[in-house]
């Protein structure tokens, strides 16, 4: 048999999770513990995925992390104070503030939510108490066998928030979860797990936003399982604008049930690789779904996109847009897939990927892929790379524009298209900010 | 019963038309692969010593492959010891004439509409024919002679040209490129082999066709086409197969090399057996095709229409090595009952300023799966490399299926890629259209079907455009109301 690949990252796992069983006492018999001993085992047997794996094919995570990482699941605590992170806030948004530091979360840096509708608590507090939240919630919507990385996640988080929205319930300011890597002195590595569950009816908006303090490595995962209610209206942000050392893998796994609506975004900015897996399954008749993305890449910064979107039942609308833009030795990847099963008819699925690269260095691997059991669909996807249109840049520059500034001005309309879909004026003008910097530097 | 179902049933009920088998006295292998068989194929073909070690060093390679599973498609195992891998009609000494040709294996031509007698008189097409995998009769061939035009069987080649052979086989595709590959090349019986010189432009179409007849027989051929610069050939291909409830085996190689300025299109009428309504039998085709411009501004074009075979596993590719090449791409692929098919193209840019065009169609009915997938791979020296591609699903009843893979590989800043695909029905209001000018259902899919094929057909030489025609409104007759 052939040797699996990160065989060498499993034999040390295999320690600790033993001594992580060890430690559980009354917990071990626990059906979510049971859950992590199948995905564990899941793990075991079938290993991280190797460079010829068709899902990490571009991206492979596990060479870099037996490179970088002696993946001790633990990081030590840290003594961030409320002034340190504040530079990395979203300036001007009126939102509910929820911390975490090195994957643990934080009580005293976090916002207390009394909002009716909304109730938060800490996944550790809900594991203890083997509550109803982790019975409905924990590895219902993310199937551990469909991502080594997920299994990982599955087999050792045991930080977290549950986030549930009563039904009816309209969320007066978007709720933010901060990540802070603490790798001031030491690399970082963690594993967080959310469960989020919002009613019939109910609005609320979800953002979360990776950075890492100093400049040591990290390597962190974060699973998401996001169950919709129905006509419920969910907005999902995700800013990731780590450091340049920073290894990160996200798995946001969504259920939308009828007449929903979810709206997901995801930046990458920076990092030194990031795979963001993004499953939702269309679960009811007339949903609507969008995923808006956009990568700005530069320096060795390698970004992976996977996105699924599942179309189980008939009359639904799915819709997505992800651009990107690479310069350096960045590496961009792309994959959206589109699967429309038999009995969904009267699906309308759109997906469009379009690419600009900078340098001669930098590369973009993109597989926009429809699967299609059902014959009254109309779908479709588009796909394109390329450059600057030389004739507009030459407009500006007849017109007095300096070329750098011409340039800048390109992208930033290349990139406005995601950017003008988020509602948010706040959100957009911080990253609208952030792109404006990058480009324009 | 619907409108809908009567016109499937009578869709699904629909024979074969080429079913039927010929029992010439073949000589044949014994069934089985091993070191003496491919002695033993080498030895029945007057082989030279350097053709069998070839064979033998492929048939090492292949015995430690394993076979590929990535494809879309699903079929029992292939046992390849229970296969004969040898079959040829048996002939007294070569033919010189078509006089001398068993009068059985021109009947069974000419039932295939490819009367070679004929043809060679009416439409100026050179033929060559490949039964069982033995080329069996080659027209045209002193006409080309004059122009230097070398047009034969392989084995032929092996004989007469060893240089040319020796010098460009396994040069586009190695024998060990991949399983099939690797398993046609310790096995092949035979193919055409087509040689155009320097700048001359082949003055009709070129055209082999194959047919399985024989029970138990995998068909292994080679084709091998070498466009000297600034030549010009077009080279037709078309198949078929008797009805069997075994599965038989396909898995031929085709390459092709095109120097600097010439050009080469290909053109495939695949119309294997596929299979009955319930999805038994029907032919395995495995095939590797790739083509390399070699030389700047030289252009090597795949046309295929595929209709038939239970399982396709095919993808025509260019390697763009010259500057200023041109690969193309065009394909219809339909898929009806059980079928399956997994085809598309890849299109590898390494010269600067190279171009590459695809259009596909798939069209699947029935119960069948019909995949495209492909590759656009732009290398870092490929400056302005162009590439459209633009692949569209057309699906006929809910229990078939279309599936889009396509990978898009860029390391190059200036390059400009797009690619579309659309999946979709026949809108209802298309053919509310055709009937409102008294056009019924059946005839309005037909023409529905034909315009959304066009933009493939109309790249096929005008014999063939003909052909493809018939057998779309054939495979696809009603399937819809």
């Amino acid at each position: 048999m052939d040797k699996i690949a990160g065989q060498w990252i499993i034999d040390s796992l295999e320690i600790q999770f033993e001594a992580f069983e060890k430690s559980l006492n009354g917990q071990g018999k626990s059906a979510a513990h049971q859950l992590r001993k199948k995905a564990f085992e899941s793990l075991v047997s079938k290993g991280f995925p190797s460079a010829k794996s068709e899902e990490y094919k571009f991206t492979n995570f596990t060479k870099a992390i037996e490179k970088n990482f002696d993946l001790k699941l633990n990081s030590e605590a840290s003594d961030l104070t409320a002034e340190s992170i504040q530079e990395f806030e979203i300036e001007g948004l009126e939102a509910y503030r929820l911390v975490f530091v090195n994957g643990v979360y934080s009580d005293s840096l976090s916002d207390q939510i009394t909002e009716d509708g909304i109730i938060v608590t800490s996944l550790v507090d809900e594991f203890k108490a083997d509550s109803k939240i982790i019975a409905n919630g924990f590895g219902k919507i993310a199937d551990f066998e469909s991502d080594a990385f997920l299994a990982l996640n599955t087999a050792f988080s045991q930080q977290g928030i549950s986030i549930q929205v009563a039904d009816k319930a309209i969320i007066s300011k978007p709720i933010v979860l901060y990540y802070f890597g603490d790798a001031q002195h030491n690399e970082v590595s963690f594993h967080v797990r959310n469960i989020i569950s919002t009613g019939k009816f109910s609005e609320v908006t979800i953002i979360e936003k990776f950075d890492t303090i100093g400049t040591n490595k990290s390597f962190t995962t974060i699973v998401n399982e996001i169950s919709i209610g129905e006509n419920a209206q969910t907005q999902y942000f995700k800013i990731e604008n780590d450091n340049e050392q920073a290894y990160h893998i996200s798995n946001v796994h969504a259920r939308q049930a009828s007449s929903s609506n979810f709206k997901t975004f995801t930046f990458s900015l920076n990092g030194a690789m990031v795979r963001n897996n993004l499953n939702i399954k269309l679960d009811g008749e007339g949903i609507d779904t969008y995923m808006n993305g956009l990568y700005l890449l530069k320096g060795k910064t390698h970004v992976d996109n996977h996105t699924v979107v599942d179309h189980l039942k008939p009359n639904c609308h799915s819709s997505e847009l992800y651009k990107g833009i690479m310069d350096g030795n960045s590496k961009g990847v792309f994959n959206g897939k589109i699967f429309v099963r038999q009995h969904a008819q009267k699906t309308n699925a759109f997906q469009s990927n379009k690419n600009i690269l900078l340098s001669d260095t930098a590369t973009i691997n993109t597989k926009p892929q429809l699967e299609i059991w059902a014959d009254d669909v109309s779908c479709s996807h588009g796909c394109t790379t390329g450059q600057l249109d030389m004739d507009a840049l030459f407009y500006l520059q007849a017109r007095g524009i300096k070329k750098d500034k011409a340039k800048a001005m390109l992208l930033h309309a290349f990139a406005s298209d995601v950017l003008e879909t988020v509602a948010n004026e706040a959100i957009k003008t911080y990253l609208e900010n952030i792109i404006t910097e990058r480009l324009e530097k | 019963m619907s409108k809908d179902d009567q016109i499937l049933e009578e869709l699904t009920s629909k024979e074969y038309e080429f079913g039927w088998t010929v029992d010439f006295e073949a000589d044949e292998a014994p069934k089985g692969l091993n070191d003496d068989i491919i002695r033993f194929i080498s030895a029945k073909k007057e082989e030279p010593e350097w053709m069998l070690e070839w064979r033998l060093e492929a048939f090492h390679a292949w015995l430690k492959m394993e076979e590929p599973v990535w494809a879309n498609v699903h079929y029992p195992k292939v046992d390849f010891q229970d296969l004969k891998y040898y079959s040829a009609p048996k002939k007294k000494k070569s033919a010189n004439s078509l006089d001398e040709i068993d009068p059985e294996l021109i009947a069974t031509f000419e039932r295939l509409g490819i009367s070679l007698t004929e043809q060679k008189r009416l439409t100026g097409v050179a033929v060559d024919a490949v039964i069982d995998s033995v080329s069996v009769a080659t027209t045209f061939k002193e006409t080309l002679g004059e122009l230097g035009i070398i047009f034969c069987s392989f084995s032929e080649a092996v004989r007469e040209h060893p240089e040319l052979i020796k010098k460009h086989m396994g040069s586009v595709v190695p024998a060990n490129d991949n399983y099939y590959a690797a398993l046609n090349a310790a096995v092949f019986s035979d193919g055409s082999f087509c040689f155009i010189p320097k700048g001359v432009r082949c003055p009709m179409e070129l055209s082999t066709y194959f047919r399985i007849n024989a029970a138990n027989t995998g068909q292994f051929e080679r084709t091998l086409i070498v466009a000297e610069e600034g030549s010009y050939v077009s080279y037709l291909e078309g198949c078929t197969a008797p009805m069997r409830d075994e599965n038989q085996l396909h898995a031929a190689v085709v390459e092709i090399k095109a120097a600097k300025n010439a050009e080469v299109k290909y053109s495939t009428v695949q119309n294997w057996y596929p299979g009955n309504k319930e999805g038994k039998g029907g032919i395995y085709n495995f095939v590797t095709k790739r083509g390399i411009c070699e030389g700047d501004h030289s252009k090597i074009s795949w046309t295929q229409v595929e209709t038939g075979s239970a399982v396709t596993w095919k993808y025509p590719s260019c390697i763009l090595k010259g500057d200023y090449s041109v690969g193309e791409f065009y394909s219809v692929a339909v898929t009806n009952n059980y079928q399956q098919a997994d085809t598309g193209t890849k299109m590898i840019h390494i010269g600067k300023n190279t171009k590459s065009r695809i259009v596909s169609k798939g069209i699947s009915a029935g119960k069948s799966q019909n995949s495209y997938r492909g590759q656009v791979h732009v290398m870092k020296r490929a400056s302005n490399a162009r590439n459209h591609s633009q692949c569209d699903s057309l699906l006929m009843g809910d229990q078939c299926g279309a599936h889009t893979f396509p990978y898009i590989d860029i390391e190059n800043q200036s390059a400009q890629v797009e690619h579309e695909a659309t999946t979709s029905k026949i809108g209802e209001d298309q053919i509310f259209y055709c009937l409102q000018r008294g056009i019924d259902a059946e005839s309005a899919v037909a023409l529905i079907v034909n315009g959304y094929a066009k933009e493939v057909l109309k790249q096929l030489p005008m014999e063939f455009a003909v052909e493809a025609q018939k057998l779309l409104a054939l495979t696809l007759e009603g399937s819809v109301g």
